[in-house]
């Protein structure tokens, strides 16, 4: 059967049972919210009867083979890949799917370390081993960049046994490794390439933005549509090629993904899916006016720094996501998590986040120009009430690790508490990162070093939601014995 | 067949006028604008479905939001207007030689196209010399300026469509720093009467408070608006609303008003009891 863009299998066949009226004598047993009329009320009828789980009309997520296996179909042809699955478990499980259906305990992987926490904690749950690849560093911003060719090149030569390498496409900040060129040299060495896309989805959409993974040709990429692709919190999909056995991928994600997946989540892809190939283009040609704007505006405040294309340096800024409005503070006394702040709590404005020098703004085709005003002047508003001297600031985001053991074997071995102000020199035994964006500061199997301290410390004074270790409050820290 | 134009004050109130005729019909980039004649309230702007102006009752309005200010400081020169493109506001701030600058910033150009063609009674002034005209969003203009106005008058809609962001903080607050040192801000500040639309009151007021060492509101009876009790919001870096008004000075003026007078200037401070307490809550 051939499949056309304009349908959506998944959501039509949803939508048709629940006109049905189907008498319900499965699970949920909320029954379209008559057991439980709060829920009903909270979230709508419609949204209540919607939320079934799966049967024989709508397919199954672990093993589909029809409406499911059409959508995902569907949706490998609108990113360019052979295959595609649907996630529910968040963007986490489809990198982390990309990791475990690569490589196996003991085998190596070259990164980047600035990748999202999702990836070291795959390496912890199978034992596979980093091979970090340090990203570049912008010396104003403090900001880690991508991968340089000359870096991976190194770290090929070095391990080539490792099976794979994975790729920021882009990081949290919109800069992109030369991809392309990754993918010849990993390929030349018999290693699969993984793309992170966590903040990518929307370059498979416009010819402006920087290449895709599929396009660049990638083995596999973790495609955040709910972040920036249109769909509902959760939902993302897992995009492969040929070069890997769909079936091994299906399976391997079978191992953590609920049996039970949201259909309000798997619909939410269908129907993004369609939006993005009829109307993405148009959607992302109005984000970046939306930025190129703001950017533009934000600069002429002064003090503010909203960076763009002039950091692309052909090599570990091999490219810049214009959609993403990134904001570096510094210069005007301000971590970017205090900016974040004033935002909220005095302009009722929420940004995707502020860290140590910079902060992000999300902009899509869902905004309105009075908003991106709004965020503009409030940006000036703070400028003008709380500037100060940026002396004694902490300068930079990213700190080369010091790799004393492989993240499984220190997560799993005999480890003790130590007060954190006290752990310089241990090594730890679980992670420490400001989330957002929940890039470890340290990880499991990393030698705590005074620099990666300050850092801690001077995260959480101001204001950093701290997460990773099991003391809730990040006085103490788990360490090696 | 007979034709009505009802405005939704609140999602179970509504207030509904006899219409004799459409005069004019345009959708803007920014929003739905119409003019219609209706019997009891002559003609009337309304935009998004929402009751602007009637020719009937503007006076008080646009008397209201200019004269209070200027008989506290009459040595206001330079005048910035935002929103207001039916000319209202401009009309009564022509009224003083001694302003030698009138800046008015409306988003929707087409507003003030149709009030030029259509609505002569509030923009017949608006072709004065000392009046220009941008059409920008308020926010984007007020914040490339810094000391340049003696008076802000915010004449928005309400606070649920494209006026949204000037209720805001970030607003008021580069208000604050467009205005010299003696600056004064007077802003459209919607009505205390209805649940509906006690939240936006509040969050106003205490957004400008944040700004302005001098902050109040006072109040008028606009008939056609939701409930017909209407609150103006003055904030100041310096000038009281009342202990800085000189009633002889303004009346020997001899401005010609239909409902301002310095005695009412007095008594519109004056709040009713829930009134002071919203504010205050």
């Amino acid at each position: 059967m051939h499949l056309e863009q304009k349908s959506t299998p998944l959501a039509e066949a949803l939508n048709a049972q629940r006109i049905n009226r189907l008498a319900h004598f499965d699970v949920p047993a909320h029954k379209g919210g008559r057991m439980n009329q709060e829920l009903g009320e909270y979230f709508g009828p419609l949204c209540m009867a919607l939320d079934v789980n799966s049967m024989k009309p709508l397919d199954n997520l672990g093993h589909p083979v029809s409406v499911i296996k059409d959508a995902q179909q569907l949706a490998a042809d609108a990113f360019g890949a052979d295959s595609a699955f649907f996630m529910v478990n968040g963007t986490t499980s489809a990198v982390q799917t990309m990791i475990w259906s690569s490589c196996g305990r003991g085998d190596k992987i070259i990164l980047p370390r600035n990748v999202h926490r999702s990836a070291i904690n795959a390496l912890v749950v199978n034992g596979a081993v980093p091979i970090y690849v340090n990203p570049g560093r912008d010396k104003r911003l403090g900001i880690p960049l991508g991968m340089s060719v000359a870096a991976v090149e190194k770290a090929i030569a070095e391990h080539p046994d490792a099976k794979a390498i994975l790729v920021n496409n882009p990081t949290y900040y919109g800069i992109c490794s030369n991809l392309e060129e990754i993918v010849r040299i990993a390929h030349k060495a018999g290693m699969l390439v993984l793309a992170d896309e966590a903040h990518g989805t929307h370059f498979y959409f416009h010819e402006e933005l920087p290449i895709s993974a599929m396009a660049a040709g990638a083995d596999m990429a973790a495609a955040s549509i709910h972040k920036t692709g249109g769909s509902l919190t959760q939902s993302s999909i897992l995009l492969t090629r040929k070069s890997v056995n769909p079936d091994y991928v299906r399976q391997t994600i079978t191992l953590t993904q609920s049996t039970s997946a949201s259909y309000l989540l798997l619909s939410s892809l269908d129907i993004a899916r369609r939006r993005l190939y009829y109307k993405g283009h148009e959607m992302y040609e109005k984000t970046m006016e939306f930025a190129d704007y703001a950017r533009e505006e934000i600069n002429a405040l002064g003090g503010y720094y909203a960076f763009g294309t002039e950091l692309v340096d052909g090599d570990a800024a091999f490219a810049f996501d214009r959609t993403k409005l990134s904001v570096h503070t510094r210069d005007i006394g301000l971590a970017g998590i205090e900016v974040y702040d004033y935002l909220r709590d005095d302009y009722g404005i929420q940004i995707e986040f502020g860290d140590i020098g910079n902060l992000l703004a999300i902009l899509s085709a869902g905004d309105r120009m009075m908003d991106v005003e709004r965020l503009i002047s409030a940006l000036a508003e703070i400028k003008r009430l709380h500037e100060r001297s940026p002396a004694g600031l902490f300068d930079h985001e990213y700190i080369d690790p010091v790799i004393a053991m492989a993240p499984q074997d220190a997560f799993y071995t005999t480890k003790r508490r130590v007060p954190m102000k006290d752990s310089v020199g241990h090594i730890a035994g679980e992670f420490v990162m400001s989330y957002p964006p929940g890039i470890p500061i340290v990880a499991p199997g990393e030698r705590i070093t005074p620099d990666i301290l300050e850092h801690i410390l001077f995260a959480k004074d101001r204001g950093c939601f701290m997460t990773g270790t099991e003391d809730m409050n990040l006085d103490y820290i788990q360490v090696v014995e | 067949m007979e034709l009505w134009y009802t405005d939704e004050h609140t999602s179970d109130v509504r207030f509904s006028m006899k219409a004799s005729v459409q005069i004019a019909s345009k959708k803007s980039a920014v929003q739905q604008i119409d003019i219609l004649d209706t019997p009891a309230y002559g003609r009337v702007l309304v935009l998004d479905g929402g009751l602007m102006i009637t020719e009937k009752d503007e006076f008080i309005y646009h008397e209201m939001i200019t004269h209070v200010p200027m008989a506290v400081n009459p040595n206001v020169k330079n005048v910035l207007v935002i929103g207001g493109g039916d000319g209202g506001t401009v009309r009564e701030l022509t009224k003083y030689r001694t302003i030698q600058s009138i800046d008015l910033v409306e988003v929707d150009k087409f507003v003030v196209l149709l009030a030029k063609k259509h609505l002569p009674f509030t923009s017949s002034k608006l072709k004065d010399k000392r009046v220009s005209v941008w059409f920008e969003e308020g926010l984007r203009y007020v914040r490339g300026k810094k000391a340049e106005y003696d008076l802000i008058i915010v004449d928005s809609s309400d606070p649920y469509g494209p006026a949204e962001g000037l209720f805001t903080r970030e607003f008021y607050g580069t208000c604050f720093k467009a205005l010299r040192d003696d600056g004064i801000l007077i802003n459209q500040h919607e009505s205390p009467f209805y649940a509906a639309h006690q939240r936006s009151v509040r969050d106003a007021h205490r957004h400008i408070a944040v700004e302005f060492p001098v902050s109040t509101v006072y109040q008028c009876h606009i008939p056609s608006y939701p409930s017909g009790h209407w609150l103006f919001g003055f904030a100041s870096k310096k000038y009281h609303p009342i202990g800085d008004l000189d009633a002889t000075r303004w009346n020997r003026l001899g401005i010609r008003t239909r409902y301002y007078n310095t005695d009412l200037h007095r008594g519109a401070f004056a709040l009713p009891n829930y009134v002071k307490e919203l504010l205050n809550r």
